[in-house]
């Protein structure tokens, strides 16, 4: 079957406490489906898996969302950056991020904070190592990663665990 | 061994800074909180009504001439809305050797082609632009491209391209005319004959290093529209929105009907520097009369755009057994790709910068940009000057061995002082912390981990000048607007594009320190060449040094009429009356003090002036003496050094980084926290330049075009960078600040290289240093 002449089949996204519906071919990926329906705080940056920036969890759990074909989250709850928190009312990572000096052109901290979310989530006080390991697959060029790790671990602590 | 096993700081000269409300203070950047909950932006993320999307159809041979292209199947595919090729265009070409914002005068054959009609000179010249309903449709397009190539011999070394008998200079075509020179530069300074002749030793030695990738994590890319004054809209990540003039000249419409809007830049290190997706934009745009997004793929941004240029540097030193540098003489040459681009300004830092941070009375400099058919090259974070200091700082400590002695005392005796002349003869003006920043560096290292059996641990130094600012010949300017709202917040506009630096936060800090606005109470507004001021460019690290001093001005003057009308009322005299924390008070007497709006209102109830817009320039000067290289080029230079740790596995040859410190002198700190990270990821770069970096092309193809084989660190690779901030005050920047963007990369590469020679016994004299290289040298070593 060529491209273009694929069925779409209607889907449903539940995104940061929104429900989409949407028709979508089966080779679209969820960062495509993403980045259409406007949540563009998920970055694309390699669309191979490289490079993390379209990281977003996935039932919790930290996936790179160009990996993923938009059919496989059928029904799955997806949480992007923005998802986490608002301008106004930031989630504790975005506020260590933005604290910290993390985040510099920023086209790498959405992914970068999801990744550290996941990590959070599931060890409330990791080690320096720890923290190295989860964000190892999110590509950052302007930061050398120290201030990255420093938010994270500014977070943890803010958020009751840390070391 | 030459490294000693401790090193003790050296004292720094008493410095005494103003404490200041603001400036010098770590304060969460006016950009962050947007970055960190993804509200901010990028151009690649505008949609608009009824867009179009579309893609760049590439040349896949690196020399060929073209024989056929038919694009009518593209034209005919239902959802395609333009196929546009070389034949739909004005003509005039792109201009790729001007830097953006400059009168300069054009190099005459400097100009690329837009789209290439008869010939191509690099795998992924681009050819043809499709716009197309959707992304899916442009792709399918670009299939239905018929395109017929005959190869044309290429040329893929530098060395090989200068070459009388070399392919592109006799039967094959010539990638640049007349001979593929893109450009020269020479210094002739002493008598290098009788320096060689006093020396007691002469030291030899040739480094390479690779084409690099500047990987930002940004794609480039942006939006196009025409609005209803007919003038093309192109929304677009860019260091430099000036280029909407060469945009206008190769769309073929007047300057005022191109205006470019920025935004956030996800990464630029040089790399956004050129034109890169704007013209193909504009034409797509203006020929559907549709809004036009079009956004590159990681491959495709790996081979569209320029890359780090490589070179092979050869020093020959003279030296007296002291240490001290009777002659010098430097050859360089440098792999200029398929188009001028800038390698004749990067070429240019590289020659000055050839000689670093010492004073060499005699002095040869030799050097030379060829043209092949390689990726373009072009600006990257540093701009020909880490090529150099991987050269010259593996020369210092190649002298240091040679001659038994410590590397940190063959460079002190060495190092230029204020007020000496650098290679051009230009005088050091401002504080050159050298032995400072180095003797910061190592002593910053602690103590010498220990070796076990195949395990070797090195130390390596590096000191570097690099200068901040452009070259002054381009008479650089900068123009900035600083207002106070009636309700006393302040709004600066500025064309400062930000790509990720803190180059709007500074300006913010710098307005509110002058204007007692609390920093949230500041908005910038940047990047637009239509409605805010043109500040130029946002590379050279000149942001801070430019931009800073116009916001400086402008910020300046509004306080001046606010403390003066302040005056009156307080019947005070200026001197005894400051803004603060959105008040005016008197300094001797703060009880006494007035809202801000209160006093915004009083003066706007007269007819004040409450707005401001400055103009600064660089200092001016004429061009360098072009048979002896003598002249001044740079506004000033920041100085500074790095030291590392590395264990060296001889067995595997791998190399890993224990320590790291860097020492630079900034002048002054705005941000320090900015300023950290500037140095980090600066680091960061350099280190992976040493260690990991490599864009291979073989026969002209691009061999990396994806992160998976183009690595670039992770943060997994290297321990963090101890950043060490000394503050001089001397800079020419506002507050006394110098310029850290570019200099915090140069030093690491190098210290990486010394600090593995001094752990082997044997020095590696190419980057990057790969676990092959490492065995391969031992292996000789051995032989």
């Amino acid at each position: 079957m060529e491209r273009g002449q694929m069925k779409s089949k209607l889907i449903t996204l539940h995104i940061n406490g929104r429900t989409h519906e949407v028709a979508l071919k089966p080779n679209a990926t969820l960062l495509q489906a993403l980045r259409d329906l406007g949540y563009t705080d998920v970055k694309s940056g390699c669309e191979k898996g490289d490079c993390g920036a379209c990281a977003v969890l996935l039932n919790g759990e930290a996936v790179n969302s160009c990996l993923v074909l938009a059919w496989q989250a059928d029904g799955a709850e997806i949480v992007t950056d923005a998802g986490l928190g608002t301008l106004d009312d930031p989630h504790p990572l975005q506020q260590a991020f933005a604290d910290a000096g993390a985040a510099q052109c920023g086209y790498c901290t959405p992914g970068m904070i999801i990744s550290a979310k996941a990590l959070l989530d599931r060890n409330p006080s990791p080690t320096e190592d720890e923290i190295r390991e989860a964000i190892s697959g999110n590509l950052c060029r302007c930061t050398g990663y120290s201030q990255i790790i420093e938010a994270v671990q500014l977070a943890a602590e803010r958020m009751g665990g840390g070391r | 061994m030459t490294y000693q096993e401790n090193y003790e700081p050296k004292p720094l000269p008493e410095v005494e800074l103003p404490e200041l409300r603001q400036v010098g203070k770590p304060l969460r950047r006016i950009d962050a909180l947007g970055k960190t909950t993804g509200t901010t932006v990028y151009a690649g993320d505008y949609t608009m009504p009824n867009m179009l999307h579309g893609k760049v159809f590439r040349s896949s041979e690196p020399s060929a001439r073209i024989t056929r292209l038919d694009v009518s199947r593209a034209e005919a595919l239902d959802g395609v809305a333009c196929v546009l090729t070389a034949d739909d265009l004005p003509g005039a070409g792109l201009a790729t050797d001007m830097p953006g914002q400059t009168g300069t005068e054009e190099r005459k054959g400097t100009r690329a082609p837009v789209l290439a009609s008869d010939r191509v000179r690099f795998y992924g010249e681009p050819i043809a632009l499709v716009a197309a309903e959707t992304e899916e449709l442009a792709q399918q397009a670009l299939d239905l491209i018929e395109i017929e190539y005959e190869p044309l011999p290429g040329v893929f070394d530098p060395v090989e391209a200068l070459k009388p008998d070399a392919p592109g200079s006799t039967q094959s075509p010539i990638v640049y005319e007349p001979d593929n020179v893109v450009s020269r530069w020479k210094i002739r300074k002493g008598d290098v004959g009788a320096g060689f002749a006093f020396a007691d030793e002469i030291v030899e030695s040739t480094f390479r290093v690779p084409f690099v990738e500047h990987a930002y994590l940004e794609p480039e890319g942006g939006v196009s529209w025409v609005d209803e004054q007919g003038v093309i809209n192109i929304r677009v990540s860019t260091q430099v929105v000036e280029h909407f003039r060469k945009v206008a000249d190769a769309v073929g419409v007047p300057q005022n009907k191109i205006r470019t809007r920025g935004a956030m830049v996800g990464g630029g290190f040089g790399g956004k520097e050129d034109i890169t997706v704007e013209i193909f934009l504009a034409l797509m745009a203006k020929e559907t009369r549709r809004p036009v997004r079009l956004v590159y793929t990681r491959e495709e941004s790996f081979i569209a755009q320029s890359k780090r240029h490589p070179f092979i540097i050869t020093h020959r030193t003279g030296v007296k057994k002291s240490g001290r540098i009777t002659a010098a003489e430097i050859e360089m040459t440098a792999d200029a790709g398929a188009y001028p681009y800038l390698s004749r300004y990067v070429l240019l830092y590289a020659t000055i910068m050839s000689t670093g941070p010492y004073r060499i009375d005699n002095l040869r400099v030799d050097s030379v940009a060829a043209a092949t058919n390689q990726p373009f090259t072009s600006a990257m974070r540093g701009f020909g000057g880490p090529q150099a200091a991987v050269a010259y700082e593996q020369q210092m400590d190649a002298i240091a061995e040679r001659l038994g002695l410590d590397p940190l005392e063959v460079r002190r005796v060495n190092y230029v002082e204020t007020g000496d002349p650098n290679a051009t003869g230009q005088r050091i003006d401002s504080a050159a912390w050298l032995e400072e920043t180095a003797s910061h560096a190592l002593a910053g290292l602690g103590e010498k981990e220990q070796g076990e059996g195949p395990i070797k641990i090195g130390r390596g130094l590096a000191s570097y000048f690099q200068s901040y600012g452009r070259i002054t010949w381009f008479h650089d300017t900068a123009q900035a607007w600083v207002g106070v709202e009636m309700d006393g917040a302040v709004v600066v506009r500025c064309g400062v594009p930000d790509h990720g630096g803190g180059q709007i936060n500074s300006l913010a800090q710098i307005a509110g320190e002058l204007l007692g606005a609390p920093l949230d109470e500041v908005t910038v507004y940047s990047t637009d060449s239509a409605v805010t001021p043109l500040a130029g460019t946002t590379t050279a690290t000149r942001q801070l040094y430019m931009s800073g001093s116009a916001v400086h001005k402008a910020a300046s003057a509004v306080r001046e009429v606010l403390l003066e009308r302040a005056s009156k009322h307080f019947e005070e005299p200026v001197e005894n009356l400051d803004l603060a924390d959105g008040h005016v008070f008197v300094r001797s007497d703060p009880e006494k003090a007035m809202a801000l709006d209160e006093l915004v209102a009083r003066c706007a109830s007269e007819g004040l002036p409450l707005s401001n817009l400055a103009l600064f320039t660089a200092p001016f000067t004429e061009e360098l003496d072009p048979e002896t290289g003598q002249g001044d080029v740079f506004p000033d230079f920041t100085f500074g050094a790095q030291a590392v740790e590395v264990a060296v596995d001889t067995e595997t040859g791998e190399v890993t980084v224990l320590k790291s410190v860097a020492a630079h002198d900034v002048g002054r700190a705005i941000n320090p926290a900015a300023v950290q990270g500037q140095i980090q990821g600066g680091s960061a770069q350099g280190l992976g330049y040493a260690l990991m970096e490599e864009f291979v092309v073989e026969e002209g193809v691009a061999a990396t075009p994806s992160f998976s084989e183009y690595l670039i660190p992770t943060a997994v690779d290297f321990p963090d960078t101890e950043a060490i901030i000394l503050e001089s005050g001397t800079g020419v920047g506002p507050f006394g600040a110098k310029g850290i963007g570019e200099p915090a990369l140069t030093p690491a590469a190098p210290a990486v290289a010394n600090a593995v020679a001094d752990a082997l016994g044997v020095r590696i004299t190419e980057l990057p240093i790969t676990p092959q290289r490492v065995l391969e040298a031992l292996e000789a070593a051995r032989d």
